[in-house]
């Protein structure tokens, strides 16, 4: 007892001293002009090579380029969502981005609360009313969404022209509306390039659980390849990684999404649907620094830039010259307006 | 005058080794800090003001302390029948669930005393009938407790995610629509001061919990019957005690007070259920039973405490990384661990098990 308060003590004094430390350096320098912006992740945090990770590079860019000062908050359970943008609203940021459709309800209410910060959600589910129509966000709050559906247009076309089977394949994560629009994109694209192909579009799941299942991912590749098809699409997150490992055991092709992911099978990965995360959270930056920021619904299609498909000096080899021009020609007459891609199925 | 003095030293021996605990964190904190270049005065000051410094941090620590209490209420009252409860986060979810399934399918006249009384009851039931299960199989077949508990999480959340992401949940979303009644007031439709911040109600009934789990531990032949058997079990159905009841009713009643800390995201903040809400509350529980000595007042204080980190820990999220904050959880937890005389004693009887 008497040893356990001596020991007390002695921790106390050392705490106390430790307070009076000041290393150089330490705080931040405050900068008038400079834009504040406040970036809250989703719970997976940085490091899922998906949108945390892109919005951080988005606003590592707007760091370097523009001078913002980004603070990252990293919520930890469901109400930190709430805590985290609210701490950013509250200390007068001017611009507070949270990264993921789960931030929906709590970007709609405190955007409504702090009128005078202005509000950024990457995947932002937009609601819609009784009638169908569409609820606009907040004025102070930007809708950042993207057309995967074009994106996955151009790579249905891809698979269908490189695939030379008549038969072309899908892995979806969890069976949801979100992936449906790949699917209905890729479907299209395979259909336009080549009428008579038949799309074999497979989920590896109804729950969450099925964006974490490389075991499946592999087991539904497996068979799709061994009746035919050539090439795979997934939008499965984690999931995907059984796709690649089959297409690297039967030496046939898949294709990634979200981000590249040629690195997880090196000669088997076709080609990746990519999402402009960075690019869209660096344009929100850059227009509230030019103090022309304004809130509603942001899509970002083929035309903005915000998806495409991966076509660099490492998966060249896999694409014919003749299927790239073909695939940008497309790509312009998405932009042009003269093709409407399918966003349901 | 003997009983107060006794009492105040019971205090001082309960008290001193999570206090030497928290020293050994706040100068590992301190060394962290200073590892990352920052100045430790002014983060501990940023991690004040943002928790206990202002009405809105104050208030989410309040919020977060309540589920914390039930979970670690959940735990400690397992331990001390001895028990090792590790599924207070699959009975937290359950309660959370069975209290909106009740605020959905209520409807919206009904009275707010009646839908959130049904509704706690509901949470109550839900969390209780997962406790059941290891405590059922504890005492009837004598499965080990911890093996059941375990695997019975990963079975509980499963299911949820299956039954919410396939038959409930809002387009687009992880959670279920929003509960038609029952909704409990937040803190700040009476003192405005709390504006913002999660605190509701359901404090209040989680404080009659703690108040009613303290009387019943220390106070009721049920509560003296408990305690024995987390003694010696040999020595009480010696003493004509029935063990294995003692046991599933532990059990039952541990989950039911998971299930209640359901409620305070339920009923009291959102408004709905939403899939993976508890987020490792149910485990912090553990960690908060340890830390506040199985006895419902410590209990509260260790919920505060976890409460005050975790909130913390993102008012200061700018200059240190988050992570610093939950290796504090970790030095606190180790610290009190080595020292609980529970813990010691099944650590014990393991190796004499062997």
């Amino acid at each position: 007892m008497r040893k356990l308060l001596a020991l007390l003590g002695v921790l106390l004094a050392i705490h106390v001293a430790f307070l009076f430390v000041r290393p150089a350096g330490a705080a931040l320098p405050a900068t008038a002009d400079a834009v504040d912006v406040g970036i809250v992740f989703d719970l997976g945090g940085r490091g899922d090579k998906s949108f945390n990770d892109g919005a951080y590079l988005g606003a590592e860019r707007a760091m370097r380029e523009l001078g913002a000062r980004v603070r990252f908050v990293e919520p930890g359970e469901g109400s930190d969502r709430e805590a985290g943008l609210r701490l950013l609203a509250a200390e007068g940021m001017d611009l507070v981005i949270g990264v993921g459709f789960i931030f929906t309800d709590d970007l709609s209410q405190l955007a409504l609360e702090y009128p005078n910060v202005a509000f950024a959600g990457v995947d932002f589910a937009v609601g819609v009313d009784s009638t169908g129509a569409v609820i606009q966000p907040p004025k102070n709050l930007a809708a950042l969404k993207f057309r995967e559906e074009q994106g996955s247009f151009l790579v249905g076309a891809l698979a269908a022209l490189v695939g030379g089977s008549k038969k072309v394949g899908f892995v979806g994560g969890m069976d949801s509306p979100l992936i449906h629009k790949f699917e209905a994109g890729y479907r299209a694209g395979a259909m336009h390039v080549c009428p008579d192909c038949e799309v074999i579009a497979q989920y590896a799941g109804v729950t969450p659980e099925a964006f974490r299942n490389p075991g499946r991912g592999k087991e539904l590749a497996l068979s799709q390849f061994q009746s035919g098809v050539n090439v795979i699409y997934h939008a499965s997150g984690s999931t995907g990684l059984g796709v690649f490992e089959a297409a690297r055991t039967l030496k046939k092709l898949g294709i990634g999404v979200d981000a590249d992911q040629y690195n997880e099978a090196p000669g088997y990965v076709l080609s990746s649907m990519v999402k402009g995360v960075d690019a869209a959270v660096f344009d929100a930056i850059k227009r509230v620094k030019e103090q022309r920021f304004v809130g509603g619904i942001y899509q970002f299609g083929l035309a903005e830039n915000g998806v495409g498909y991966v076509y660099d000096a490492r998966n060249k080899a896999l694409i014919p010259d003749s299927v790239r021009t073909r695939l940008e020609a497309l790509r312009a007459e998405i932009i042009a307006g003269r093709i409407t891609v399918p966003s349901t199925r | 005058m003997s009983s107060r003095a006794s009492w105040r030293e019971t205090f001082a021996e309960e008290a001193i080794a999570p206090l030497v605990a928290l020293g050994i964190a706040l100068v590992v904190g301190d060394l962290l800090i200073l590892a990352y270049g920052q100045a430790p005065g002014d983060v501990w000051r940023t991690l004040v003001e943002g928790t206990w410094g202002n009405a809105y941090g104050f208030g989410q620590v309040l919020y977060k302390a309540t589920t914390l209490t039930c979970t670690g209420l959940a735990v400690a009252l397992s331990l001390r029948a001895g028990l090792f409860n590790i599924g207070a986060e699959g009975q937290l979810a359950m309660g959370g669930l069975a209290a909106a399934l009740v605020g959905l399918a209520l409807p919206a006249s009904t009275p707010l005393a009646i839908a959130a009384a049904l509704a706690t009851f509901a949470a109550l039931v839900g969390g209780g009938a997962v406790g059941a299960v290891p405590g059922w199989l504890k005492s009837r077949f004598g499965a080990h407790e911890v093996i059941v508990t375990i695997m019975l999480n990963f079975i509980v959340l499963a299911l949820l995610n299956w039954f919410v992401s396939a038959r409930l949940h809002v387009p687009e979303t992880l959670h279920t629509p929003s509960i038609r009644a029952g909704a409990l007031p937040r803190i700040a439709e009476w003192f405005s001061a709390f504006h913002g911040s999660a605190a509701n109600a359901s404090l209040f009934l989680v404080a009659v919990a703690v108040a009613v789990v303290s009387w019943a531990l220390f106070r009721t032949r049920a509560g003296y019957e408990l305690r024995a058997v987390g003694l010696q079990p040999d020595a009480a159905e010696y003493a004509g005690v029935k063990v294995g009841r003692v046991w599933t009713r532990a059990m039952i009643v541990g989950g039911a007070l998971a299930g209640l800390g359901g409620i305070n995201f339920v009923l009291g903040y959102k408004g709905y259920y939403e899939d993976g809400f508890s987020g490792g509350a149910g485990f912090l529980g553990i960690a908060v039973a340890l830390v506040g000595r199985n006895h419902p007042v410590g209990v509260v204080l260790a919920a505060l405490f976890f409460a005050t980190l975790s909130q913390g820990g993102l008012a200061i999220n700018a200059t240190v990384p988050k992570q610093m904050v939950e290796v504090l959880q970790g030095v606190v937890i180790l610290a009190v661990a080595a020292s609980v005389p529970e813990v010691r004693r099944i650590l014990r009887q393991s190796v004499r098990g062997r």
